[in-house]
């Protein structure tokens, strides 16, 4: 029985991790726009980076269930490391990466013990401290950030010594739609892992999940981190090819964002952030043109609805929608869901 | 460094003006989200209209301040009633999750309503002349719109626990708080009562808004700038009790005050690190008992 059982997890495990029709499609046509919309990459370059960003949320949020208003703490950090790495001469970008993606992931790993216990608003509150707590650091060492004025005088080095970055914007696209396509695979390869389904049964029932002998605390923590790293390879990105940084990207506003971002792309399947971040800033771009200085009351009274219409529905149909679209009928699986396994 | 004594005792009537001032901004939080269980981020929405009635109505309409007072209950009380009974009553039961981003939400079409109608600007309000300066009590320092605050905010409390603990809503609302089903079947109109209190919650905080408009500021930004106060006095006050949130609010409004005068390069650091740290160590707030 038990053998029938973990052949049955392996065979839904391998099937889940298969690449779709869809998902090839999306990347493919993401890649396109490289050549396609020249004139459009210095917005689909933030979108892009909200999308990281996003999916970083998504990790934890839709993943391991911890509930962050304070994500944006991993994302200014590692947008002031890269910011401040390049200011004082190392401009590689790469490096800039990696540093920001350490920084990130030591604050995450460290603030990770803090989100163990409590209820949800006490993770609600702890991580938006955190965050605060950050935002007046940054506020404070104006020596070492620059303060109110921003961080600024960062100049960029060309990528891997042969890219230079442009002013359309095409290698900071490229530059950012690699990292992130590269980061997307290390994640989607992490969800579908027996780790991956692990992280989703502490979400379902963290008391079941410890009764059956999984390392409950030592999952949050490791996950945590990693998303913590994302975030701060966002961050860096956003850095790195807008060449400023200022107190904003640590302001609570950002952490809402990301949350509304992943909320209208759905959370708990990793194209929820990428896809909520093209229609987050196709949105906040017809909107802020519409009506430039009010465009957050219609963001708002659509948070609103998406709540009132039941946003766990919305979402489901969207991923069987993008299920039907990744060739996976879902007749040929059992209706057994991973939470049950 | 030495301060004089007399410094020290202003910095702490000050502080206790502005604790009071936070516990009747954030009371109605404390019911709502303390004892309902709902993550109500747009509370401070509700204490922002409350300023701007007094604020418009000084203002634009010349009516005396304490004349404004009632209206900036009333008209959060309403508002608060509308929504509770459309928007907010469907969200009782769902996650929190749902609960943060709806208010969240809330928060942004306030923020973008308020900087519409009024601009975004500062409200000033100008205190009758009898509520200003300072006067001198055995060589302390007494602001005397600071003691006015003092004084109702006072009345506010001692009202407040006198109905939570002995009147029959109060041990309705308290019965309906604890297990709504058996409430129910008990007979009480558990509905009713949460929409009474979210009503006399939102009406507090506007009355506190209006009060505060002179010592806090008043612009669109409000409910996002002091959003976490109010957070922070209900969850390290605790919910059982109204009695939790008090001294937590005391203590927030003495250490913020302090701060900002003995060392004011370190800003609102400490207080966001002691908030962190006192979650950690006791997450169901200081003046509980653990579970």
């Amino acid at each position: 029985m038990s053998t029938n059982i973990a052949d049955y997890v392996r065979t839904t495990l391998v099937r889940r991790g298969r690449w779709g029709i869809g998902e090839i499609a999306f990347w493919l046509i993401a890649a396109a726009t490289l050549y396609f919309l020249p004139e459009r990459h210095l917005i689909l370059n933030e979108i892009v980076i909200i999308g990281l960003f996003a999916l970083s949320l998504d990790l934890i949020l839709g993943y391991a269930g911890i509930v962050s208003l304070g994500h944006a703490a991993f994302f200014g950090l590692g947008a002031y490391t890269a910011g401040i790495l390049a200011r004082d001469g190392l401009t590689d970008p790469l490096l800039g990466l990696a540093a920001a993606a350490i920084a990130a992931a030591i604050l995450g790993f460290v603030t990770s013990f803090l989100v163990l216990r409590g209820s949800d608003l006490t993770k609600l509150m702890v991580t938006l401290g955190v965050a605060l707590v950050l935002g007046e650091i940054a506020n404070q060492a104006s020596w070492l950030t620059g303060g109110a004025d921003g961080l600024q005088g960062i100049a960029m080095g060309p990528i891997l010594g042969l890219f230079e970055f442009d002013i359309f914007g095409t290698t900071a696209y490229a530059y950012s739609l690699t990292v992130t396509f590269l980061l997307f695979i290390i994640a989607r390869r992490i969800v579908v892992s027996p780790y991956g389904l692990s992280l989703r049964s502490i979400r379902d029932n963290p008391l079941k999940a410890r009764a059956v002998g999984i390392p409950v605390n030592r999952r949050l923590v490791a996950v945590y981190t990693l998303a913590a790293a994302y975030a701060g390879v966002a961050g860096a990105l956003l850095a790195q090819t807008t060449q400023f940084v200022s107190l904003d990207v640590l302001a609570f506003h950002r952490s809402a964002d990301v949350m509304l971002v992943l909320v209208i792309g759905g959370v708990g399947y990793l194209y929820g952030g990428l896809i909520g971040a093209i229609v987050f800033k196709v949105l906040q771009d017809v909107i802020s043109a519409w009506t430039p200085q009010y465009w957050q009351f219609w963001i708002g009274l659509i948070l609103v609805i998406i709540v009132l219409a039941g946003r766990e529905r919305l979402t489901e149909r969207v991923r069987t929608f993008w299920k039907g679209m990744a060739g996976r009928t879902a007749k040929t699986l059992p209706k057994t869901s991973a939470r049950e396994v | 460094m030495s301060f004089p004594e007399n410094a020290v005792l202003t910095i702490l009537f000050d502080g206790i003006a502005y604790g009071m001032l936070l516990f009747v901004l954030a009371c109605g939080l404390a019911v709502t989200l303390g004892l309902m269980n709902f993550v109500n981020l747009a509370h401070g929405a509700f204490a922002m209209a409350g300023g701007y009635v007094t604020a418009v109505l000084m203002n634009r309409s010349g009516v005396p301040f304490l004349a404004t007072l009632p209206l900036a209950f009333i008209v959060p009380a309403i508002i608060g009633l509308v929504l509770e009974r459309t928007l907010y009553k469907r969200l009782y039961t769902r996650s929190h999750l749902d609960q943060v981003l709806f208010s969240i939400g809330l928060v942004f079409m306030a923020v973008a309503a308020i900087d519409y109608s009024f601009g975004s600007q500062q409200q000033l309000i100008q205190l009758p002349g009898w509520l200003q300066g300072r006067i001198d009590i055995l060589g302390v320092q007494v602001g005397l719109y600071r003691s006015f605050i003092i004084v109702i905010c006072g009345a506010l409390v001692v009202a407040l626990q006198l109905i939570l603990t002995k009147t029959r809503f109060g041990s309705r609302l308290r019965a309906a708080v604890d297990d709504p089903r058996v409430a129910r079947g008990l007979g009480i109109n558990v509905s009713l009562i949460f929409a009474t209190t979210f009503a006399f919650g939102s009406g507090l905080a506007g009355l506190g808004g209006a009060l505060g408009a002179e010592i806090l500021g008043l612009d669109p930004t409000f409910p996002l700038k002091f959003m976490i106060y109010f957070l922070i006095v209900v969850t390290v006050g605790g919910t059982t009790s109204i009695t939790g949130p008090f001294l937590a609010s005391l203590l927030l409004g003495i250490a913020d005050v302090a701060g900002k005068y003995y060392v004011p390069s370190v800003g609102a650091f400490v207080i966001y690190t002691l908030m962190i740290v006192v979650l950690v160590l006791r997450p169901q707030g200081l003046f509980e008992r653990a579970r």
